[in-house]
């Protein structure tokens, strides 16, 4: 399959799913969508994006859809955090100025569900006029379980990150010491690379609250343990959780740079960027700068390897961003098709192909000529397909998840300097557990 | 027309005056009225939503109840908003003590006839003119442990690299001295602008009595500048106690809470976690205590103005 940079109606049906069907599946599907494909032409959408490689990926091919569809598209990107906070406020106020939006599954799942602030999509994806066949089986199955409510279906999986090792393969080979499998040999190997002296600090990650507790969170699933079990009770307390929080405390004491307790993931991607870091845990989405001659002096010497097995189970940390149509839109089917074009298997391709994001859906990973396009060397598409199949969701399904990430990420910091995992996570609990028991009554 | 009719044409008519009531025309209020429309909209109508707000459980997409004082008396027991407080207060302290010594010492040194003196005072100002998240972008870059030019000065002279925002020991001092540097300039020139309008003679009697250059700052100089400097003292203190932007942009209010003021965390409630209730009363109270400093401070300017006989 050929990915034309002319948009057809063909091309949209194909890219959404029916590529791999066959031509005579495609015409017959695109006899279908031809009537309808125009049917809200001359309709005008708001696009509310957030400011991210996916987001840029979007606006940049969203003339294509304009002109396939004849529907106008406004979009707009805003910083994460902000685009976080006003898409939910205007979402709640009943009355958004966007039709699509842009959502941080992993933050705003259940609190966008007890809302009902998104559109139910589950019945325009069975709508054969505005869906092709078997469209829905494409996902992977983490992207149906941050995207579904029961049945309903509250944003379309757009762009999964899963959470592995960025390695420095140079110094590893000056230390003769080989990717670790475990996470005992994840603390070894980080310390024996680990040299002041020389300026090298064996391991980095997040440190700065907030940002750090999906760290720990991810560590934990190695210990085959969730922040939140099924039932809703906080498992923070656990063993597993203090195991957890040491290794956490271990690893960024021992063989982090010095002022990591002030680091979010751009000053981690910094320091990796300088060569002076020999492992770097975080999102695969991180990895573009790191192969550009204009911003690393590590072009070349970077390993990606996937999660090391931990005591209890080997698996990755999965977080992830949906597409969906705001309940309030008065343009729901023309905003829907925008959704269905920007997880079609043409811009996965697209996000795939330039390191920008992954896409949920498994028929671009697995697409020979996707793969041959992809930009990025072949050790991250590796690491990509081998975190898939280990994936986890690495922050708890709850509302208060900004909350969560506070008052954990204060505990972990407050750990890096010198407290007990074990005291703080139980001040943690205390503190959390009265905001997710109101969150849950109301 | 005679000087009869002219002086009654001149005369203001008891009949066509309007009547006063309360020392104000009535026939005046129409003119008061879009003025007063602006600042209720804007100001008092806000306001007493906010007090409403706050003695309500409100939280984004979910529904609104009164509550009464509860968030009030949630605040006591919030350890986090306790810490934010104090933070506040010593962030404030420092980043008001630091600028008025600075600022002092540079408009005296300032208010001598110096070699390109105006262009000097032209560059000493610049910092106050930026942009604080511009500022706040450089400064984190200048900060950074590793990457930083702050340490690699250090470096040169025989000191140990500092993790500077990047600790919590470290972080407040290091704020500081980001406020220090762009706020020195605004007391240097308020304290300027007072000593250029001192007078000569009580300087020329100290002369002849034989007073040192110390007596006469000690005994002159300061006292007769004390009501500037505690202008300066509070338009110092009422900035640095709603200053969101360079902690936002550098710290986030962190390491852990570390540099977390009442401000940043009225933010992360009202906004990031979505409590509006809770958020206002936080509003509530961070206003009541700008209201108590301003005012402690008014007094002192009061009375320093009284000694110094300048009121």
């Amino acid at each position: 399959m050929t990915w034309s940079s002319t948009p057809t109606r063909r091309g949209f049906v194909a890219a959404s799913g029916l590529g791999l069907a066959g031509l005579a599946t495609a015409r017959a599907a695109s006899a279908q969508l031809v009537s309808d494909i125009k049917r809200y032409a001359g309709t005008t959408i708001e696009v509310n994006l957030i400011k991210s490689p996916r987001g840029e990926t979007l606006q940049k091919y969203e003339k294509e859809f304009e002109a396939l569809t004849g529907i106008k598209v406004n979009s707009e990107q805003t910083p994460e955090q902000q685009q976080r906070q006003k898409i939910t406020i205007e979402l709640s106020s009943g009355k958004p100025s966007f039709d699509v939006a842009h959502v941080s599954f992993h933050v705003q799942k259940r609190q966008f569900e007890k809302g009902g602030w998104l559109a139910d999509l589950s019945g325009y994806i069975a709508n054969p006029a505005l869906t092709p066949p078997n469209f829905w089986d494409d996902f992977a199955e983490a992207g149906k379980t941050f995207a579904m409510d029961g049945t309903k279906v509250g944003a379309l999986p757009f762009s999964v990150d899963y959470w592995i090792i960025y390695y420095n393969k140079e110094l590893f080979a000056k230390k003769n010491l080989t990717y670790p499998a475990t996470f005992e040999e994840l603390v070894s190997t980080a310390e024996a690379l680990n040299d002041p002296k020389a300026q090298i600090s064996g391991f980095v990650a997040r440190g700065i609250k907030n940002a750090n507790t999906p760290v720990w969170t991810s560590l934990m699933l190695g210990w085959d343990m969730y922040a939140v079990d099924g039932s809703g009770k906080l498992m923070t307390e656990t063993p597993e959780a203090i195991a957890a929080a040491g290794l956490y405390q271990r690893l960024m004491t021992k063989a982090a740079p010095r002022g990591v307790t002030g680091f979010n993931w751009s000053e981690c991607q910094s320091a990796f960027l300088q060569g002076r870091i020999g492992m770097w845990l975080d999102g695969v989405g991180f990895a573009p700068p790191l192969e550009d001659p204009d911003k690393s002096r590590v072009v070349g010497k970077v390993g990606y390897g996937v999660m090391p097995k931990g005591p209890k189970a080997h698996a990755s940390g999965t977080f992830g961003d949906g597409i969906g149509v705001a309940a309030a839109s008065t343009k729901k089917e023309a905003a829907y098709l925008y959704c269905q074009w920007a997880i079609s298997k043409q811009m996965g391709a697209r996000l795939l192909q330039a390191g920008g994001g992954v896409p949920f859906r498994n028929s671009v990973l697995e697409d020979p000529e996707v793969r041959r396009g992809v930009t990025m060397p072949a050790a991250w598409l590796d690491a990509v397909v081998g975190s898939g199949k280990i994936s986890r969701l690495a922050l708890p399904v709850v509302i208060p998840v900004t909350e969560f990430r506070d008052v954990y990420g204060i505990a972990l910091t407050n750990m890096l300097s010198g407290a007990d995992p074990a005291a703080e996570l139980r001040s943690a609990t205390a503190d959390f557990q009265p905001i997710l028991a109101r969150s849950e009554k109301t | 027309m005679s000087q009869a009719a002219s002086s009654a044409a001149l005369a203001p008519s008891n009949e066509a005056a309007p009547k006063r009531r309360g020392g104000l025309t009535p026939s005046y209020w129409p003119f008061v009225v879009p003025a007063l429309a602006v600042v209720v909209a804007t100001i008092l109508a806000p306001w007493a939503f906010t007090l409403w707000m706050s003695v309500s459980e409100w939280k984004v997409g979910e529904g609104q109840h009164f509550v009464g004082l509860e968030n009030f008396l949630h605040l006591l027991s919030d350890r986090r908003f306790g810490q934010s407080v104090r933070t506040t207060l010593i962030y404030t302290g420092l980043s008001v003590v630091a600028p008025l010594l600075l600022g002092t010492l540079s408009a005296l040194l300032f208010n001598r006839k110096l070699p390109c003196r105006g262009l000097l005072r032209g560059i000493f100002v610049m910092p106050m003119m930026a942009t604080p998240v511009a500022i706040a972008l450089v400064w984190t870059m200048m900060f950074h442990p590793q990457l930083g030019v702050l340490n690699y000065l250090l470096s040169l002279i025989g000191i140990e690299p500092q993790d500077w925002v990047f600790s919590p020991d470290t972080v407040i001092p290091s704020l500081v001295l980001v406020e220090t540097w762009q706020w020195t300039p605004l007391v240097m020139l308020i304290v300027l602008g007072g000593l250029a309008s001192l007078p000569q003679d009580p300087y020329e009697a100290a002369e002849i009595d034989g007073a040192s250059a110390w007596q006469r700052f000690r005994y002159l100089t300061l006292p007769m500048i004390m009501p500037f400097l505690l202008v300066a003292a509070t338009i110092r203190m009422i900035d640095a106690l709603k200053s969101f932007d360079i902690i936002y942009a550098i710290t986030q209010g962190g390491p852990g809470t570390a540099s977390e003021t009442t401000n940043l965390y009225l933010y992360s409630v009202a906004f990031s976690y979505s409590n509006v209730g809770y958020g206002s009363a936080i509003a509530v109270v961070f206003f009541a205590l700008i209201v108590a400093l301003s005012l402690l401070l008014l007094q002192l300017r009061r009375s320093s103005g009284r000694m110094a006989g300048l009121e």
